[in-house]
């Protein structure tokens, strides 16, 4: 599975309990929507840290890096790119 | 010169407190339909003020004041609260929860998710837990800082569960307190007084079923800083007007700001005035000499907490409306 589907799968089942891919488009403004608190932001850090090999620093959690499943890929993919 | 000054959460004190006191005798004899009002002091600014409006409302003899402490509370809350019950002349009783709270696994539970992160930590480590991030315009977190009983300090991350873990298993704290307050109500024939201000109330600052649960809020429209005036203005004694804010709920001091607010209270009641009455960022930032890339982040923190906690406020959910059985 890719990574962006592994990411919206996670989305899909933690927030809105829901496999259909069709509930959420990748753009959907996760936190800005009203889906995700910073309590959830940490679950979807909690999330990326133990199932896709990456760390999120402190100064990385700002709500833009996870607003959108396209945005939350885009960020894991600049992170691995670093490591 | 800004008009953002803080002249603008100036209030007629006098006006206001015959205004909630109204508000209050009237909210009692015609919606609640009971005879006093119950409110639990904890020698605070915001509970001692609602105390004093409550008494004006009705009179000492159906105001009923309880006090609450526990293991980690502050011996000075107790003795304010007790100089306040005596300048009030109300009725008072002490009941110390801390047995209640061990035999309900509070103590115990927060303990365990303590040491999940300090594995030295015993009883005699006092902590808290302190906010971080939103006022930086990151995520918020939790951080725990301890100290040791040789007075070392420690502080480190802690992770989503064993901050959820130590949040809910203290939560007992409030909820304890309000199964007595309603203990009392009901014996009485009371209400009770739920004693948040402004920015408790619109922050989400209190707990489900526990402080946030009552039959009137009396306060709950005024900004923090109009809660000390209306002390002043109420003659509540000195040590009461002078009391700084704090959580009272963890075993090492703790101001509320450092726990739950992005500032201290008198720049937090600004910056939620300004934020209501539609002044951009940059006006607060001129205001409270910050950058407007920190104001801008203190308005976002205020949203992320309205969206966090609106479940708070929300009574319980219904499938479909029910037609409202008592006319109201």
């Amino acid at each position: 599975m890719d990574r962006l589907r592994q990411i919206k799968q996670f989305v899909l089942g933690n927030f809105l309990f829901s496999e259909d891919e069709s509930a959420l488009a990748d753009d959907t403004s996760l936190v800005r929507g009203g889906l995700v608190d910073s309590t959830g932001i940490l679950e979807l850090i909690m999330f990326l840290e133990s199932s896709l090999g990456i760390k999120v620093p402190p100064e990385d959690m700002t709500p833009d890096n996870f607003d959108t499943v396209l945005a939350i890929d885009d960020y894991v993919g600049r992170r691995l790119a670093t490591a | 010169m800004s008009r953002l000054h803080p002249s603008v959460l100036d209030i007629d004190c006098a006006a206001e407190a015959e205004r909630i006191a109204q508000a209050l005798r009237s909210s009692v004899a015609r919606l609640l339909r009971r005879r006093g009002l119950v409110v639990a002091i904890s020698g605070g600014i915001d509970s001692s003020v609602c105390a004093a409006l409550a008494v004006r409302a009705l009179g000492p003899e159906r105001v009923f004041c309880l006090i609450l402490p526990e293991r980690d509370s502050d011996d000075d809350s107790a003795a304010r609260a007790n100089l306040l019950a005596a300048h009030l002349g109300v009725r008072v009783e002490t009941v110390d929860i801390a047995p209640t709270l061990a035999a309900i696994g509070c103590y115990a539970q927060r303990d365990a998710a303590v040491r999940s992160v300090l594995p030295g930590y015993d009883e005699r480590w006092r902590f808290k837990l302190a906010i971080t991030g939103g006022s930086q315009g990151l995520v918020n977190r939790f951080r725990l800082i301890a100290r040791d009983p040789d007075g070392g300090d420690h502080e480190c991350e802690l992770p989503l569960d064993a901050y959820l873990t130590i949040v809910a298993a203290t939560n007992f704290k409030q909820r304890i307190r309000k199964t007595l307050e309603y203990f009392h109500a009901d014996h009485l024939n009371y209400a009770v007084v739920g004693t948040p201000n402004r920015l408790e109330y619109d922050q989400g600052f209190f707990v489900k079923n526990g402080d946030g649960s009552a039959d009137v809020k009396p306060i709950a429209h005024l900004y923090k800083t109009q809660v000390y005036a209306m002390a002043r203005h109420l003659g509540l004694p000195e040590r009461i007007c002078a009391a700084v804010p704090t959580t009272d709920t963890y075993s090492l001091e703790q101001g509320q700001d450092e726990f739950y607010f992005a500032l201290p209270y008198r720049q937090m009641d600004l910056a939620l005035w300004a934020l209501n009455h539609g002044h951009p960022a940059a006006e607060l930032a001129q205001a409270l000499g910050i950058d407007e890339a920190h104001a801008r982040a203190v308005y976002a923190d205020i949203a992320a907490k309205r969206r966090a906690t609106s479940y708070l406020h929300r009574p319980p959910v219904l499938v479909e409306p029910v037609p409202e059985p008592h006319g109201h």
